[in-house]
């Protein structure tokens, strides 16, 4: 028995800030002080609150330490774990409450989530099985092996109301219903999950894979079950090592513990379990094209029909189903469909998972009943915009969905709404941007990672993607005309109905979004050829005023151009002459004005 | 394409015989090409023309086929890349915070493009999708060390440490 408990976050954010060595350093200062047979330490997954990491947690009294340092560990030991006084300088302190906050769950950040998915991520040591079956874990395939009938358990997840976490929203006791029921051949069926998760900024599923990826094992063997598979695949992004790493530690520990295998639970029933690993294609996570890049191919999307359901992996009878939505299954099938469906909205139930960042004081993941609120998220629980700056917009659905304006902010967030609203749920990426940045740019940013990431199979999508993406050049170039913005919509409205899978379908989401809310910006573009939010470097011109400048020169000599020469103006009470910009000679780097200690340049 | 000339290829024995072992591994599993590809460039730090001639005639597959699959990933390259893999993140959560300023820095410091790799063969740059630390955003990672947080000001130290 340890009489504490030390929990060390070893997610991808904690380790890049970092907390492999505060493990080292534990374990280094534990033995010298004696402590090793009183303290344990636990490698967890992510907590969620990354900004602030590495993150450490005391327990039995859940003492919450952030930012830790290497050379805090000797005082954390000393201190806290021996004799019992907590260190207060490391504690996390919110800036609302000016007293540190000693337990992790009293945080704003946490108080207003509530975790389903992500309930065992930075609790348990994802790479003991042990931890995840002392939390009920592999009780729900026990449940649905010895007690449900196939029908039984897909009628439970029906009932559940729980639709695909990857984006589409489609219900996922539907999906696995068509996959029993419309080929009954006895033939191989497939479960896959889908881990390839490529919309930048959502980072929920790395999550759920280090910190808790027995869950994941688990639904699919569920999944198997119901739709009569006996083998799975996980397709997972070969940028997450550490998800990777913990994969494989979990599939062998089932094995052993014949959880994945033959005759699981002493049943007829077998399944198991192979990694795939991506290589760097944002297409694949398209369904059509994550099976064919399973299968040794080019990852091109396919034509549907045939569904999946019907003709999927290895022309065979697949469902497929993304990280997050499988998260949920084991709980729901515990706890029962009418709990899962007494939280969020009518039409969207459960909970969503969202990975917060851009201009954002916490960034982070965060787990909130569907039918919360942006400003919730963004003011409560985000902490709101650093720096005093004013909120512009919320970007959700990556690459495939829309920009939300302030005044949708009061929307309860759920699948229809955010469609209705010209954005989407997607995998749950939300970047919140604020008034430094152009939404026109923002624009090209997400069309510049379309036109790379089509995969070229069809053209509304090859050449579409491109062609927008030039305009929306020649637009922050000021060299647009008002007849380009019309060319420009109509041009989104024909890759959204002609292209062949989702990525194609969805790609002019982020221009018809920001064109919709953010028109005004366009036409600063094109008509004042003015960036109102200064990002555009072709409309941008850097200038002294002449008034302020004192003459020092430091800009000059900063500057690679050699752009910035002496006038004959003396100013008011000034010694030297000042400096002025030569406008052709600019380069735009903006290296003079972090230079200027005075104020006197500015960009325009 | 700038540094991406023609570099020859200097494969070893064994490279090769560990290629062999590995294609004769996974070759009758389903869909094996992908994971074959993957631990080649484990084994060769890249794939050229010569590799994939290697699992085209193991496995019995056009090498034009191979070649399609090579193109299509990110991942695989047909080129040598650095001693040291640079790659700065551009996904949105980075880039909203300014991760293409630290990518211009890098270009201009190295005089290489992204994709390409120093004439000494010490740096290579990319820019890559999303590593999933947003929280630290800025990013890039130098091989396997995360550095995070970044101001363009903050490269020359980085880069030195590499010296």
């Amino acid at each position: 028995m340890y009489r504490s408990h030390v929990l060390v976050c070893g997610g991808t954010g904690c380790t890049s800030s970092g907390s492999q060595k505060i493990q080292e350093k534990l374990k280094e200062e534990l033995a010298k002080n004696g402590l090793t047979e009183e303290v344990a330490i636990v490698q967890t997954g992510c907590h969620g609150l990354c900004a602030l990491g590495p993150i450490m947690i005391v327990y039995p009294d859940a003492t919450f330490y952030s930012m830790v340092k290497e050379e805090d560990v000797p005082e954390i030991v000393s201190e806290h774990l021996l004799k019992g006084r907590v260190v207060e300088r490391l504690v996390y302190k919110e800036e609302t409450a000016g007293e540190g906050i000693k337990s992790l769950n009293d945080t704003t950040f946490y108080k207003k989530q509530h975790r389903i998915a992500l309930r065992n991520c930075g609790v348990i040591n994802p790479e003991n099985i042990d931890e995840y079956i002392g939390t009920r874990g592999y009780e729900a395939l026990g449940k649905v092996l010895t007690s449900m009938s196939q029908d039984d358990v897909i009628k439970c997840i029906l009932d559940s109301g729980l639709r695909g976490r990857g984006g589409a929203g489609f219900p996922t006791g539907r999906k696995w219903q068509l996959a029993k029921d419309l080929v009954q051949d006895g033939g191989q069926k497939y479960v896959c999950c889908n881990a390839d998760e490529g919309d930048p900024g959502a980072f929920m599923d790395r999550s759920v894979l280090e910190g808790d990826p027995h869950a994941v094992l688990e639904a699919m063997a569920i999944a198997g079950y119901a739709i009569g598979a006996s083998q799975g695949y996980i397709y997972v992004r070969a940028e997450y090592p550490i998800a990777v790493e913990r994969l494989n530690i979990a599939i062998k520990q089932a094995r052993e513990y014949g959880l994945l295998g033959k005759n699981i639970f002493g049943t007829d029933f077998c399944f198991d379990i192979e990694l795939r690993l991506g290589a760097g294609a944002f297409v694949c996570g398209e369904e059509t094209a994550l099976m064919t890049s399973i299968e040794g191919n080019r990852g091109e999307p396919r034509p549907r029909p045939p569904f999946p359901a019907v003709k999927g992996l290895f022309e065979r009878p697949t469902i497929l189903n993304n990280v997050e939505t499988y998260a949920n299954i084991a709980q729901i099938i515990l706890n029962g469909p009418e709990w899962f469906a007494s939280m969020g909205t009518e039409k969207s139930k459960g909970t969503k998972v969202f990975a917060l960042g851009g201009k954002i004081k916490n960034t982070g993941l965060v787990e909130i009943p569907m039918g919360t609120t942006l400003r919730e998220i963004i003011e409560d629980i985000g902490g709101g915009i650093p720096n005093g700056k004013k909120f512009k917009a919320a970007q959700t659905g990556g690459p495939s969905g829309g920009c939300i304006p302030a005044e949708h902010l009061d929307i309860p967030i759920d699948y229809d709404n955010l469609i209705a609203i010209g954005s989407m749920m997607g995998s749950g990426g939300l970047i919140v941007m604020d008034e430094d940045n152009c939404m026109v740019d923002i624009a090209k940013f997400f069309l510049e990672f379309t036109v790379d990431e089509s995969c070229g199979k069809c053209t509304p999508c090859r050449i579409g993607t491109k062609r927008l993406y030039e305009m929306l050049d020649k637009i922050t170039k000021g060299q647009a005309t008002l007849e380009d913005l019309d060319k420009m919509e109509q041009l989104c409205y024909y890759i959204k109905e002609n292209a062949l899978c989702g990525l194609g379908q969805t790609a002019p989401n982020p221009v018809l979004s920001t064109l919709r809310y953010f028109r005004n910006e366009y036409i600063a573009h094109v008509v004042d050829k003015k960036c109102p939010a200064g990002v555009c470097k072709s409309l941008l011109s850097y200038v002294i005023d002449r008034e302020k400048c004192i003459g020092c020169g430091a800009c000059a000599r900063q500057c690679p151009a050699n752009a910035i020469v002496k006038t004959d103006y003396i100013g008011e009470g000034k010694k030297l002459p000042a400096m002025e910009i030569q406008k052709d000679k600019c380069l735009k780097c903006g290296a003079c004005m972090d230079k200027c200690k005075f104020g006197a340049i500015s960009k325009k | 394409m700038g540094s991406k000339k023609k570099i020859p290829f200097n494969g070893t024995a064994d490279q090769e015989a560990a290629l062999r072992r590995v294609v004769a591994e996974l070759k009758n599993e389903k869909g094996a090409l992908m994971p074959i590809l993957q631990k080649a460039q484990d084994i060769y730090g890249y794939l050229p023309y010569e590799v994939q001639k290697i699992i085209s005639d193991e496995m019995n597959i056009p090498v034009e086929k191979i070649y399609g699959v090579v193109t299509f990933y990110s991942q695989f390259s047909l080129y040598p890349k650095g001693k040291y893999k640079i790659s700065v993140c551009l996904g949105t959560a980075c880039y909203v915070k300014g991760s293409g300023s630290v990518f211009d820095k890098l270009v201009e410091k190295l005089g290489i493009e992204g994709g390409e790799c120093t004439a000494d063969g010490k740096f290579s740059l990319e820019a890559c999708r999303c590593v999933g630390a947003c929280g630290l955003a800025p990013v890039m990672t130098i091989n396997d060390d995360v550095y995070g947080r970044l101001t363009p000001d903050q490269i020359d130290g980085i880069l030195a440490k590499y010296n």
